[in-house]
């Protein structure tokens, strides 16, 4: 055992920190406000190949392993967890299922763009009726002379806003059900494609999540990622990367809230001294710090069994549950040390508790999350 | 970063797994009942060089680094978490700070006989008036010629009856202060020592507690454990390793309670299916998994860090025995839950569980000791 970060991760967390610190959380609060999709985070994001941090550099990327990302997204969500979850879907949920499904064509033309950064992914599984069911999908993929017509409407497409590309799931045989359903690489332009709504939202405002409605959307066969019936695996297994994402994205909001809250008990006072000398505030601190702490060595575990090439659905979904209700606990706790401040706009803790509230939904619910492990549990 | 554990570790993981099954787990709900000591499995364990796991093998012991320490308490606590306590307690906090501490004559003297098992050894601190504030002792050493005469009343001592040798802190200096305390090896058989009553406990029923009256107890001055006044600081390094060992003993009876709970949810059938396929009985199997995972990893990473040598490691014990023993005591009062009433019977082991978990949050540093440890950490970083 060993749980040294080697120099090269050592590194790569100063030089993200310092990063955030300095680029990412002064705009932070003001993204949030304005709900712009913040492309200039990305561009700068770009420029530091964070955009592609596992895709082999062939393709554009950092390669680098699953802990280095983690320390990534624990960074940049520390400063903003909208750019981290863009981030995120950039790196899991479209560069991911394309290098491990995507032949080489594929990679070349969409890959590398989008691991350098110069173009924006995102991943199209939800649908209005279709969430933790995702395999009950009512977009439709039609085979049609040398292509596909895709029909229906995703939504609370994360990056969506701010996307070049799409991977979209779709279901090729009805009667198949999950079995029947396929991805597809699907571009902007393609014609009978275009944004729905906006989705506004309780946090993360910023990450550009929309509805994208597909109608007779027409796609090239060589845009299929993977075989006719695969979408689903493809999913789930890309479902588990992005897990593992999500939960350093939330061990990041975690420690947002922790280090403003510790901060803030320092310089407030009350009852004739300053509030970190009370234990009800010390208590609070001591087990955000506690929890924070479990949170990042399940992140942890399970980037490493990851790296190693060993299964690790279970530990990736403990990781995302434990760690999302900690972000949770932690900015509620949060809030309620900065008391009246932590409820106003003024204070990141706000931002930080309506950003952690995602965090237990997205990529798998927290019921979702108890499902994959109670399976796991029970299995044999 | 690398979590893979050494084959060492594995095999003796392994062997202790193996141990546990075929000869702790079939007596220990038997043992709990009456109260009675664990002689035989105390034997087996000093055959198995495991009663002085963590003494260094140049006294005889076997040596191990704390991350197999807390396999080996784990896989203990997994079957008798009173067992688990009983060697816990005699390596960790008697043979851990004669071994850091002690002078080679010292060491020579008494850490052969802990590793041989022919010395069970405890840890004396606590008194009836002092248990989290523990540097205000009442206990008195007077040196008088080549002896310290000791007097005082100490109180929760586990290994009492059973033990021989024991680390007793008492108050050298009348002024109370954490400066004025100092450690003294002392054996049972000193004149002046002799033990209170044995308590009646909610659990660990077959690990002996209970207290320890000093009266004019002579102690040779040889016998003092490092110098004057320092004895506080031997206490509290002593207290960050163990609640290392607190820690695996927690996960320990948190994965009994886990395994035994999925086992139950398997064969208990109600509304014409197996509970196991309901989710109110999957979504507790899952939180108690999870969290028990995030324990170990907790526990791990603190004993890490304490095998490096000198890194500190005092917030990281606090933190792993704060989480693993609240953990265990919401995965026990959930096994209990989903086997219903038989859960609350004796003749299911979660009901020994749920009554051993409930002490973990209280000795080696209560839950509140250990947030006061790590807030502070966290306000002096600041």
């Amino acid at each position: 055992m060993n749980l040294d970060l080697t120099t090269e991760h050592l590194a790569i967390l100063d030089m993200v920190r310092e990063f955030a610190a300095k680029e990412i959380a002064p705009v932070a609060a003001r993204y949030d406000r304005s709900r712009e999709f913040p492309f200039e985070n990305v561009r700068k994001c770009a420029d530091l190949s964070l955009m592609g941090v596992m895709v082999p550099e062939e393709y554009g990327g950092s390669g680098l392993d699953t802990i280095a990302y983690t320390l990534v997204i624990e960074e940049l969500s520390r400063a903003c967890a909208s750019t981290g979850v863009i981030v995120s879907v950039n790196n899991s949920l479209f560069c991911h299922p394309l290098q491990k499904f995507g032949t080489e064509d594929q990679k070349r033309r969409y890959l590398a763009p989008h691991a350098r950064g110069e173009k924006i992914g995102c991943f199209c599984l939800s649908e209005p009726n279709a969430g933790s069911d995702a395999g009950n999908q009512q977009t439709t993929a039609a085979r049609q002379d040398e292509g596909y017509l895709l029909n229906g409407t995703k939504n609370f497409i994360t990056n969506g806003l701010g996307a070049d590309t799409a991977i979209v799931f779709a279901s090729t045989d009805r009667t198949k059900g999950h079995h029947g359903i396929s991805a597809f690489i699907v571009e902007r332009g393609f014609s009978g494609f275009r944004l729905g709504k906006d989705e506004v939202k309780l946090g993360i405002t910023c990450s550009g999540s929309v509805e994208m409605v597909f109608e007779d959307c027409r796609v090239p066969a060589e845009n299929r990622l993977g075989e006719e019936g695969e979408g689903f695996k493809i999913a789930m297994n890309t479902l588990d990367g992005g897990r593992i994402g999500i939960a350093a994205q939330a061990v990041g909001i975690a420690r947002a809230a922790l280090e403003e809250a510790t901060r803030y008990s320092r310089q407030r006072k009350a009852f004739g001294k300053s509030i970190s000398e009370f234990q009800a505030i010390q208590f609070m601190l001591a087990d955000m710090a506690t929890e924070i702490d479990a949170a990042r060595l399940l992140a942890h575990r399970a980037a490493w069994l990851k790296d190693r090439g060993s299964r690790y659905t279970r530990e990736a979904s403990q990781a995302k549950l434990f760690a999302s209700e900690v972000a949770m606990r932690s900015a509620i706790k949060g809030v309620q040390i900065l008391g009246g401040y932590g409820y106003m706009n003024d204070y990141p803790v706000e931002r930080y508790f309506r950003d952690a509230k995602i965090t237990e939904i997205y990529e798998g619910t927290s019921e979702i999350q108890r499902l994959v492990i109670a399976g796991s549990l029970l299995k044999d | 970063m690398d979590l893979q554990l050494s084959e060492e570790q594995r095999l003796i993981r392994e062997t202790v797994r193996e141990f546990v099954a075929s000869e702790v787990l079939p007596t220990a709900g038997a043992l709990d009942r009456a109260e009675e000591f664990p002689d035989r499995a105390i034997a087996r364990l000093a055959e198995l060089g495991l009663l002085g796991m963590t003494i260094p093998e140049e006294y005889g012991g076997a040596g191990l680094d704390s991350v197999t320490a807390a396999l080996v308490i784990e896989e203990i606590a997994r079957g008798s978490a009173s067992l688990a306590v009983t060697i816990s307690v005699s390596n960790s906090v008697c043979g851990g700070p004669i071994a850091r501490f002690g002078s080679e004559e010292q060491r020579r003297r008494y850490l052969p006989r802990l590793a041989r098992g022919e010395v069970l050894g405890g840890f004396s601190l606590t008194e009836p008036d002092s248990g989290s504030d523990a540097a205000h002792l009442r206990t008195r050493a007077v040196l008088r010629g080549d002896d310290y005469l000791l007097t005082g009343d100490k109180a929760w001592v586990t290994n009492v009856e059973v033990g021989s040798l024991f680390v007793v802190l008492a108050a050298t200096d009348p002024s109370p202060s954490a400066h004025g305390i100092t450690a003294f090896l002392v054996e049972r058989d000193f004149p002046g020592f002799s033990f209170g009553k044995v308590e009646d406990k909610m659990g660990l029923r077959s690990s002996h507690t209970g207290g320890i009256l000093l009266q004019d107890c002579r102690v040779p001055a040889s016998n003092r454990l490092g110098a004057e006044g320092e004895g506080f600081r031997i206490a509290m390094e002593t207290l960050d390793a163990a609640r290392i060992g607190i820690a695996a003993q927690s996960v320990g009876i948190a994965r009994g309670a886990l395994e035994e709970s999925i086992a139950f949810a398997r064969q208990r059938r109600a509304f014409g299916k197996s509970i196991s396929e309901f989710q109110a009985i999957q979504f507790m199997l899952a939180d108690m998994a999870t969290s028990i995972e995030g324990a170990r990893l907790l526990a791990h990473r603190a004993a890490w860090l304490r095998d490096q040598g000198g890194q500190p490691y005092t917030r990281e014990a606090s933190m792993a025995k704060l989480f693993a023993s609240e953990m265990v005591n919401k995965v026990a009062y959930q096994a209990v839950q989903i086997h219903g009433a038989y859960g609350y019977s004796r003749e299911y082991p979660v009901e020994r569980y749920y009554r051993d978990a409930r002490v973990t949050t209280i000795y080696e540093g209560t839950s509140e000791i250990q947030r006061m440890v790590i807030a502070r950490k966290l306000l002096d970083a600041l």
